[in-house]
Protein backbone atom coordinates (compact mmCIF):
# COMPACT_ATOMS: atom_id res chain seq x y z
CA UNK A 1 0.00 0.00 0.00
CA UNK A 2 1.34 3.04 -0.77
CA UNK A 3 -0.03 6.24 0.16
CA UNK A 4 0.70 9.80 -1.47
CA UNK A 5 0.25 12.81 0.28
CA UNK A 6 0.16 16.15 -1.27
CA UNK A 7 1.77 19.24 -0.77
CA UNK A 8 0.44 22.43 -1.37
CA UNK A 9 2.17 25.62 -0.97
CA UNK A 10 0.79 26.30 2.80
CA UNK A 11 -0.05 22.70 3.80
CA UNK A 12 1.29 22.36 7.21
CA UNK A 13 0.14 18.73 8.49
CA UNK A 14 1.67 16.99 5.66
CA UNK A 15 5.12 15.66 7.25
CA UNK A 16 2.81 14.47 9.99
CA UNK A 17 0.28 12.47 7.31
CA UNK A 18 3.45 11.29 5.99
CA UNK A 19 4.04 9.57 9.27
CA UNK A 20 0.80 8.65 10.16
CA UNK A 21 0.47 6.94 6.67
CA UNK A 22 3.73 5.12 7.01
CA UNK A 23 2.77 3.35 10.05
CA UNK A 24 0.42 1.26 7.89
CA UNK A 25 2.02 1.58 4.47
CA UNK A 26 4.51 3.04 2.78
CA UNK A 27 3.90 6.67 1.93
CA UNK A 28 5.63 9.56 -0.21
CA UNK A 29 4.92 13.26 -0.91
CA UNK A 30 2.88 14.28 -3.78
CA UNK A 31 3.42 18.17 -5.23
CA UNK A 32 0.70 20.12 -6.24
CA UNK A 33 2.08 20.59 -9.36
CA UNK A 34 1.81 16.67 -10.02
CA UNK A 35 -0.36 15.14 -12.29
CA UNK A 36 0.47 11.28 -12.06
CA UNK A 37 -0.77 8.86 -9.63
CA UNK A 38 0.23 6.09 -11.05
CA UNK A 39 1.73 3.37 -8.05
CA UNK A 40 -0.47 5.74 -5.35
CA UNK A 41 -3.05 3.11 -4.00
CA UNK A 42 -4.61 6.04 -1.27
CA UNK A 43 -4.44 9.93 -1.61
CA UNK A 44 -4.13 11.81 1.41
CA UNK A 45 -4.89 15.88 1.25
CA UNK A 46 -3.45 16.99 4.34
CA UNK A 47 -4.17 19.75 6.97
CA UNK A 48 -2.79 23.33 7.07
CA UNK A 49 -3.84 26.52 4.94
CA UNK A 50 -3.28 25.56 1.01
CA UNK A 51 -2.73 28.86 -1.09
CA UNK A 52 -3.29 31.28 2.08
CA UNK A 53 -7.12 30.18 2.38
CA UNK A 54 -7.15 32.83 0.22
CA UNK A 55 -11.04 34.34 -0.55
CA UNK A 56 -11.75 30.70 1.24
CA UNK A 57 -10.14 27.81 2.77
CA UNK A 58 -9.85 25.04 0.17
CA UNK A 59 -10.94 27.55 -2.97
CA UNK A 60 -7.76 28.61 -4.69
CA UNK A 61 -6.50 24.36 -3.87
CA UNK A 62 -9.14 22.73 -5.86
CA UNK A 63 -7.59 24.42 -8.58
CA UNK A 64 -4.38 23.02 -8.93
CA UNK A 65 -2.84 20.53 -11.56
CA UNK A 66 -3.15 17.59 -8.92
CA UNK A 67 -7.10 17.88 -8.05
CA UNK A 68 -7.75 16.97 -11.63
CA UNK A 69 -6.22 13.97 -10.97
CA UNK A 70 -7.28 13.08 -7.58
CA UNK A 71 -10.83 13.44 -8.78
CA UNK A 72 -10.02 10.81 -11.72
CA UNK A 73 -8.71 8.80 -9.08
CA UNK A 74 -11.73 8.61 -6.73
CA UNK A 75 -13.94 8.34 -9.66
CA UNK A 76 -12.08 5.13 -10.46
CA UNK A 77 -12.82 4.24 -6.63
CA UNK A 78 -9.52 4.78 -5.84
CA UNK A 79 -9.43 5.98 -1.63
CA UNK A 80 -8.71 9.37 -0.54
CA UNK A 81 -8.65 10.88 2.47
CA UNK A 82 -8.75 14.81 3.47
CA UNK A 83 -7.47 16.24 7.14
CA UNK A 84 -8.81 19.34 8.03
CA UNK A 85 -7.82 21.67 5.04
CA UNK A 86 -7.95 18.59 3.39
CA UNK A 87 -11.73 18.37 4.40
CA UNK A 88 -12.13 21.57 2.81
CA UNK A 89 -10.36 21.42 -0.53
CA UNK A 90 -12.16 17.88 -1.34
CA UNK A 91 -15.55 20.00 -0.55
CA UNK A 92 -14.65 22.84 -2.37
CA UNK A 93 -14.02 20.38 -5.09
CA UNK A 94 -17.17 18.89 -4.63
CA UNK A 95 -15.88 15.27 -4.17
CA UNK A 96 -17.46 15.64 -0.97
CA UNK A 97 -21.01 17.01 -0.07
CA UNK A 98 -21.64 20.40 2.30
CA UNK A 99 -18.95 23.22 3.32
CA UNK A 100 -16.72 23.99 6.59
CA UNK A 101 -17.69 27.44 7.84
CA UNK A 102 -16.15 29.66 10.57
CA UNK A 103 -16.15 27.64 14.09
CA UNK A 104 -19.56 29.16 15.65
CA UNK A 105 -17.33 30.56 18.49
CA UNK A 106 -15.07 32.38 15.65
CA UNK A 107 -12.25 31.34 17.41
CA UNK A 108 -9.20 29.34 16.76
CA UNK A 109 -9.84 25.86 18.68
CA UNK A 110 -6.76 23.62 19.21
CA UNK A 111 -7.20 20.39 21.94
CA UNK A 112 -8.32 17.03 22.08
CA UNK A 113 -11.92 15.68 21.13
CA UNK A 114 -14.02 12.61 21.30
CA UNK A 115 -15.33 11.30 17.68
CA UNK A 116 -17.57 8.33 17.07
CA UNK A 117 -17.30 6.50 14.16
CA UNK A 118 -20.95 6.12 13.18
CA UNK A 119 -19.99 3.83 9.76
CA UNK A 120 -17.09 1.10 9.09
CA UNK A 121 -18.62 0.47 5.40
CA UNK A 122 -15.59 3.37 4.38
CA UNK A 123 -12.42 3.08 2.95
CA UNK A 124 -11.18 4.31 5.90
CA UNK A 125 -12.69 2.72 8.97
CA UNK A 126 -13.23 -1.10 7.86
CA UNK A 127 -10.77 -1.64 10.41
CA UNK A 128 -12.15 0.37 13.32
CA UNK A 129 -15.19 -0.98 15.55
CA UNK A 130 -18.92 0.28 15.17
CA UNK A 131 -19.47 3.45 17.79
CA UNK A 132 -15.92 3.06 18.57
CA UNK A 133 -14.98 6.12 20.08
CA UNK A 134 -11.38 7.64 19.08
CA UNK A 135 -9.58 10.79 20.79
CA UNK A 136 -7.81 12.53 18.26
CA UNK A 137 -7.20 16.72 18.14
CA UNK A 138 -8.82 19.16 16.27
CA UNK A 139 -7.38 22.53 15.42
CA UNK A 140 -9.11 24.93 13.00
CA UNK A 141 -10.75 27.99 12.49
CA UNK A 142 -13.49 26.83 9.69
CA UNK A 143 -14.33 23.34 10.55
CA UNK A 144 -18.42 24.07 11.27
CA UNK A 145 -19.65 21.14 9.28
CA UNK A 146 -22.33 22.83 7.15
CA UNK A 147 -25.35 21.76 4.94
CA UNK A 148 -29.09 22.53 3.95
CA UNK A 149 -31.29 20.48 6.35
CA UNK A 150 -32.51 18.52 3.30
CA UNK A 151 -28.81 17.13 2.13
CA UNK A 152 -28.17 16.24 6.10
CA UNK A 153 -31.30 14.17 5.52
CA UNK A 154 -30.17 12.36 2.64
CA UNK A 155 -26.75 11.81 3.82
CA UNK A 156 -27.86 10.40 7.12
CA UNK A 157 -29.90 8.21 5.16
CA UNK A 158 -27.30 7.03 2.92
CA UNK A 159 -24.75 6.87 6.05
CA UNK A 160 -22.67 9.33 4.96
CA UNK A 161 -21.94 10.93 7.82
CA UNK A 162 -18.73 8.76 9.00
CA UNK A 163 -17.68 10.68 12.15
CA UNK A 164 -19.56 13.14 14.80
CA UNK A 165 -18.39 14.26 17.66
CA UNK A 166 -19.29 12.85 21.06
CA UNK A 167 -22.29 14.47 23.28
CA UNK A 168 -20.58 17.57 24.63
CA UNK A 169 -16.93 17.61 22.18
CA UNK A 170 -18.59 19.48 18.97
CA UNK A 171 -15.63 22.22 18.99
CA UNK A 172 -17.23 24.50 15.98
CA UNK A 173 -20.77 24.38 15.86
CA UNK A 174 -20.92 22.04 13.50
CA UNK A 175 -24.69 20.36 11.53
CA UNK A 176 -26.17 17.52 13.93
CA UNK A 177 -22.20 16.95 15.39
CA UNK A 178 -20.78 15.93 12.23
CA UNK A 179 -16.67 15.62 12.25
CA UNK A 180 -16.53 13.37 8.69
CA UNK A 181 -18.29 12.19 5.83
CA UNK A 182 -17.89 10.15 3.06
CA UNK A 183 -19.28 10.25 -0.68
CA UNK A 184 -21.54 8.26 -2.18
CA UNK A 185 -19.18 5.36 -3.14
CA UNK A 186 -17.71 5.58 -0.02
CA UNK A 187 -14.43 5.68 -0.84
CA UNK A 188 -13.57 9.88 -0.68
CA UNK A 189 -13.59 10.18 3.32
CA UNK A 190 -13.10 13.95 4.84
CA UNK A 191 -12.55 14.99 8.70
CA UNK A 192 -11.60 17.92 10.78
CA UNK A 193 -10.32 15.86 13.26
CA UNK A 194 -6.50 14.86 12.93
CA UNK A 195 -6.01 11.60 12.93
CA UNK A 196 -2.66 12.25 11.93
CA UNK A 197 -1.59 13.76 14.76
CA UNK A 198 -3.06 11.04 17.32
CA UNK A 199 -0.30 7.79 15.82
CA UNK A 200 1.79 7.82 19.27
CA UNK A 201 0.98 7.24 22.83
CA UNK A 202 3.72 9.61 23.86
CA UNK A 203 1.59 12.56 22.69
CA UNK A 204 -1.61 10.99 23.99
CA UNK A 205 -3.32 9.28 21.74
CA UNK A 206 -2.84 6.33 19.10
CA UNK A 207 -5.99 6.34 18.02
CA UNK A 208 -5.43 7.93 14.30
CA UNK A 209 -3.98 5.16 13.02
CA UNK A 210 -6.80 2.98 12.81
CA UNK A 211 -7.86 5.52 9.93
CA UNK A 212 -4.93 4.67 7.88
CA UNK A 213 -4.41 1.30 8.74
CA UNK A 214 -8.08 0.21 7.98
CA UNK A 215 -7.00 1.22 4.01
CA UNK A 216 -3.95 -0.35 4.07
CA UNK A 217 -5.98 -3.86 5.87
CA UNK A 218 -8.11 -3.13 1.98
CA UNK A 219 -5.80 -2.77 -0.44
CA UNK A 220 -7.06 -2.03 -3.76
CA UNK A 221 -3.89 -1.86 -5.86
CA UNK A 222 -3.65 0.79 -8.65
CA UNK A 223 -3.21 -1.87 -11.13
CA UNK A 224 -6.79 -3.45 -10.04
CA UNK A 225 -8.63 -0.28 -11.29
CA UNK A 226 -6.95 -0.32 -14.29
CA UNK B 1 -15.28 47.15 -17.77
CA UNK B 2 -14.74 47.25 -13.77
CA UNK B 3 -17.35 45.55 -11.98
CA UNK B 4 -17.64 44.69 -8.15
CA UNK B 5 -19.09 41.18 -6.09
CA UNK B 6 -20.71 41.72 -3.11
CA UNK B 7 -20.49 37.94 -1.39
CA UNK B 8 -22.18 37.11 1.44
CA UNK B 9 -23.14 34.18 4.08
CA UNK B 10 -26.93 32.99 2.87
CA UNK B 11 -29.90 34.28 4.93
CA UNK B 12 -30.44 31.37 7.87
CA UNK B 13 -26.60 30.41 8.41
CA UNK B 14 -24.92 32.02 11.90
CA UNK B 15 -22.26 34.49 10.79
CA UNK B 16 -19.94 34.73 14.02
CA UNK B 17 -18.30 37.02 12.36
CA UNK B 18 -21.70 39.22 11.97
CA UNK B 19 -22.87 39.12 15.83
CA UNK B 20 -19.32 39.59 17.11
CA UNK B 21 -19.36 43.22 15.23
CA UNK B 22 -23.54 43.66 16.56
CA UNK B 23 -22.22 42.96 19.99
CA UNK B 24 -19.72 44.93 20.14
CA UNK B 25 -21.63 48.30 19.10
CA UNK B 26 -22.93 48.72 21.98
CA UNK B 27 -20.43 49.16 24.15
CA UNK B 28 -18.67 52.37 21.84
CA UNK B 29 -22.48 53.62 22.12
CA UNK B 30 -24.02 52.92 18.77
CA UNK B 31 -27.52 51.28 19.55
CA UNK B 32 -30.20 50.59 17.61
CA UNK B 33 -27.69 48.13 15.07
CA UNK B 34 -28.99 44.97 14.55
CA UNK B 35 -28.66 42.32 11.60
CA UNK B 36 -25.13 42.71 10.90
CA UNK B 37 -23.72 40.48 8.39
CA UNK B 38 -20.20 40.57 7.38
CA UNK B 39 -19.34 39.12 3.59
CA UNK B 40 -16.17 40.73 1.16
CA UNK B 41 -16.14 42.66 -1.82
CA UNK B 42 -13.99 41.69 -4.82
CA UNK B 43 -13.40 44.26 -7.39
CA UNK B 44 -12.14 43.42 -10.82
CA UNK B 45 -11.54 44.90 -14.33
CA UNK B 46 -12.90 42.28 -17.24
CA UNK B 47 -13.45 42.71 -20.90
CA UNK B 48 -16.86 41.67 -21.26
CA UNK B 49 -19.56 41.22 -18.22
CA UNK B 50 -20.73 37.72 -19.72
CA UNK B 51 -18.87 35.21 -17.72
CA UNK B 52 -18.66 36.85 -14.40
CA UNK B 53 -21.85 34.70 -13.37
CA UNK B 54 -20.08 31.51 -13.73
CA UNK B 55 -16.74 33.12 -12.38
CA UNK B 56 -18.97 33.89 -9.21
CA UNK B 57 -19.98 30.10 -8.97
CA UNK B 58 -16.95 28.17 -9.63
CA UNK B 59 -14.45 30.38 -7.43
CA UNK B 60 -15.70 33.98 -6.11
CA UNK B 61 -18.50 32.49 -4.09
CA UNK B 62 -19.77 28.92 -2.85
CA UNK B 63 -23.29 28.86 -3.56
CA UNK B 64 -23.98 26.32 -0.74
CA UNK B 65 -22.87 28.95 1.60
CA UNK B 66 -22.91 32.20 0.03
CA UNK B 67 -24.66 34.70 -1.97
CA UNK B 68 -22.89 36.96 -4.23
CA UNK B 69 -24.38 40.38 -6.09
CA UNK B 70 -22.28 41.88 -9.45
CA UNK B 71 -22.84 45.33 -9.63
CA UNK B 72 -21.01 46.44 -13.07
CA UNK B 73 -19.83 50.14 -13.09
CA UNK B 74 -22.13 52.45 -15.71
CA UNK B 75 -19.97 55.24 -15.53
CA UNK B 76 -16.54 54.15 -16.13
CA UNK B 77 -14.76 57.65 -16.75
CA UNK B 78 -13.60 60.06 -15.14
CA UNK B 79 -12.33 58.30 -11.77
CA UNK B 80 -14.01 61.35 -10.07
CA UNK B 81 -17.44 60.76 -11.58
CA UNK B 82 -17.23 56.28 -10.87
CA UNK B 83 -16.01 57.13 -7.35
CA UNK B 84 -19.59 59.06 -7.08
CA UNK B 85 -21.25 56.77 -8.78
CA UNK B 86 -20.38 53.91 -6.37
CA UNK B 87 -20.76 56.26 -3.72
CA UNK B 88 -24.48 56.40 -4.83
CA UNK B 89 -25.35 52.91 -4.98
CA UNK B 90 -24.41 52.49 -1.55
CA UNK B 91 -26.59 54.56 -0.37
Amino acid sequence: MMFGVIQFPGSCDDRDALAGADRAGDARMLWHEDTDLSGIDAVVVPGGFSYGDYLRAGAIARFSPVMGAVAEFAADGGPVLGICNGFQVLCEAGLLPGALLPNAGLRFVCRQVEVEVERTDTAFTGGCDQGARLSIPVKHMSGRYFAPDEMLGALEANGQVVFRYADGHNPNGSARGIAGVCSEGRNVVGLMPHPEHAVDPMTGSDDGVSLFASVAATPEPAAARG
Amino acid sequence: MKARVLIRPKQGILDPQGKAVERALPALGFEGVSHVRVGRLVELEADSPDDLGALCEKLLANPLIEDYEIQVEENQEPRDARRRSGARRGQ
